[in-house]
Parts: C-alpha cells; structure tokens; sequence
C-alpha cells in the first residue's frame, strides 16, 4: 500500500483522468471544469451586465458538485495520502529557479515565492496571481474551454478546435515561462 | 442521489489530479522547460486512451446509464478564438501554475492564496463575457 503514498507515475494518472472523462460521459454529462467559473459568475448575478450569462445555471449544478469533490479531493490527498508533499522535478530546473528565488524547488509542492500566506501581504506576489488567474479565466472562456474540456476531451474526439486550443495553450505558456519569467522574476 | 455519484468523481479527479502532481506549480513550469516527460505522459497518455475509449463508443454505440447516446459536441469552426484565447489561457497557466481544475485541488490541499487565483478566474470569466462582442471569434 506504500505506492498510495508516494507521487503516482504518469502511466497511472494518465488513465486514471481518462476514467473521470469516461465515467462523466456515461453518466451524461461532460468533462469541463472551467465552464463552472462562468456558471459562478451567473449565480453572483452576472446575467445582469452580459447575455453571456444569463442561462438556466441550475443545469450545470452537477458540475458544481464535481467542483465540490475535487475541493475535498486535494484536501483527502494531501492530509491522508501523502507523506512527503515535496515535488522531485528535475534538478536542473530546480536549480535554475532557486536562482529566481523560488528557495523551496524541488522541496515542496507549491512554490512558497507565491504561495505561502506571507504573499497576502506581498503586494507583487498578490498582483502575479491575480493576473495569473484573470488570464486562465479570460482565456479559457474565450478559447471555449481549459485543459479538461479541451486538451483531454476535445482531443480524445480528434477535435480540431481542441488541437488548436491546446497549440495556444502551449504557446502561451512557452513565452510566459521563457521570455515574461526573466523580466518578473 | 445522482448528486452522490458527481461527488464521487470530482474526489476521485481530485485527488488523482494532486497525487499525480498535475497541480504542482513546479510540475507545470517543469513542463514549459521540457525538464521531464511526466507531464507530457500524464496528458499523452490521458488522450491516447481517451481517443481508443471514444472511438470504441462511436463505434458499438455505447450509451450512457441512462440510455441516451453518447457524443461530445463539435466545436464550432474558428481559428481565431482558440488561438488568441488558448495564447491568453496558457500565459495565465504558466504564471499561477494551476488551471481550473488543479486551483480546486489547491483549495482543498489548503493554499490559501489559490483563492486570489479563483476569485480572479471568475473575474477573468466575467470580463470575457463583457467583451465577448468585441473580440474577434
């Protein structure tokens, strides 16, 4: 039972992902966690300000109880499931980024630069993450989709949208870790 | 009661997405660095199964549990939307190291500051839905 504890190899979790899309289209429904960011603004009353927003949002209440598993998911996973939550990257890489200030690479499983709770008083730190996730919200609408409904199912359906989606996620991340990185960090 | 099986899944996904160490903001800037094949495994392998697994539904026409037929909408034809919008999502991927899956995982593992992400994904969402109309799709 040792392995439960340690990180799990892609060759497991791979799959795995594959059976949570699998097990949501046989229940009916699908794979798509980002378009509950936009049924959240519906329920804070957004239908108000765009069309955008106004649909029926009690038909997307099963994809906010999947939202509520994954929430106890990370908590099950990380209080019961791991021993030692530090993330083995490549030693290269963390090295590099201990350079940048990221002082907990390859010791921990979030960056402490970023993630620790002193950065709710780091006005800099505060200001990456909200541009960080107005990006992924913005973005992942606008692309019609994230790395679940796009990436893993828009590309197991051989979905040509989807193989151009993710050719911009990657882009996007490239420039942001090879050319935007150096001047933020 | 079907509510319980959404909750079952979503703490599956969860805690395979935190054990696999998808939501590890090392693992994602690991991968924009090539630094390691672990990522390019979990989603390579994640598609390729996937792809086996749809194709055989289409082919013996599986059905959901409730009977009804199974397929994953087409999305509609554009270039423009999934590029710039997939360029935007990836930029804001790299930054905060969790996309909108893995941010829920990090709620629940207990990092607090993943709520500015979270608060600020909806916001990001909001504000597409106001400059929808103006954005070439």
């Amino acid at each position: 039972m040792n392995w439960i504890y340690n990180p799990w190899p892609w060759y497991v979790s791979g799959p795995l992902i594959t059976l949570v899309m699998v097990a949501l289209l046989m229940a009916g429904k699908r794979f798509g966690m980002s378009s509950n960011l936009r049924t959240m603004c519906t329920i804070c009353g957004a239908g108000k300000t765009s069309g955008f927003f106004r649909f029926d949002w009690k038909a997307q209440r099963w994809n906010l109880v999947v939202v509520l598993g994954v929430i106890i998911g990370g908590f099950i996973a990380a209080h019961f499931l791991s021993t030692d939550p530090s993330v083995t990257i490549n030693p290269k890489v963390a090295a590099a980024l201990k350079i940048k200030g990221f002082e907990n690479a390859g010791e921990g499983y979030m960056p402490e630069l970023l993630f620790s709770n002193e950065v709710l008083t780091d006005p800099k730190g505060l200001l990456l993450l909200v541009i960080g996730g107005l990006l992924v919200g913005f973005g992942a609408r606008y692309a019609g989709g994230c790395t679940s409904g796009h990436a893993i199912s828009g590309l197991s359906d051989l979905q040509l949208p989807s193989l151009i989606a993710v050719i911009g996620f990657f882009i996007g991340g490239l420039v942001m870790v090879h050319f935007l990185f150096p001047l933020l960090f | 009661m079907r509510s319980i099986i959404y909750l079952i899944i979503g703490i599956f996904f969860g805690i395979v997405l935190f054990k696999s160490e998808a939501a590890s903001w090392f693992r994602i800037y690991e991968m924009f660095q090539f630094g390691s094949f672990h990522m390019y495994g979990i989603i390579g392998s994640a598609v390729g199964i996937g792809i086996i697994v749809i194709q055989g539904i289409k082919r013996f026409g599986i059905t959901s549990f409730d009977g009804k037929q199974i397929n994953i909408a087409p999305k509609e034809r554009s270039f423009s939307r999934y590029m710039f919008g997939g360029i935007i999502f990836g930029l804001g991927w790299a930054l905060a190291g969790a996309c909108p899956g893995p941010m829920f995982v990090l709620l629940g593992a207990g990092y607090m500051p993943i709520l500015v992400v979270i608060i600020s994904a909806i916001l990001g969402t909001f504000l597409y839905g106001i400059f929808k109309d103006k954005l070439p799709h």
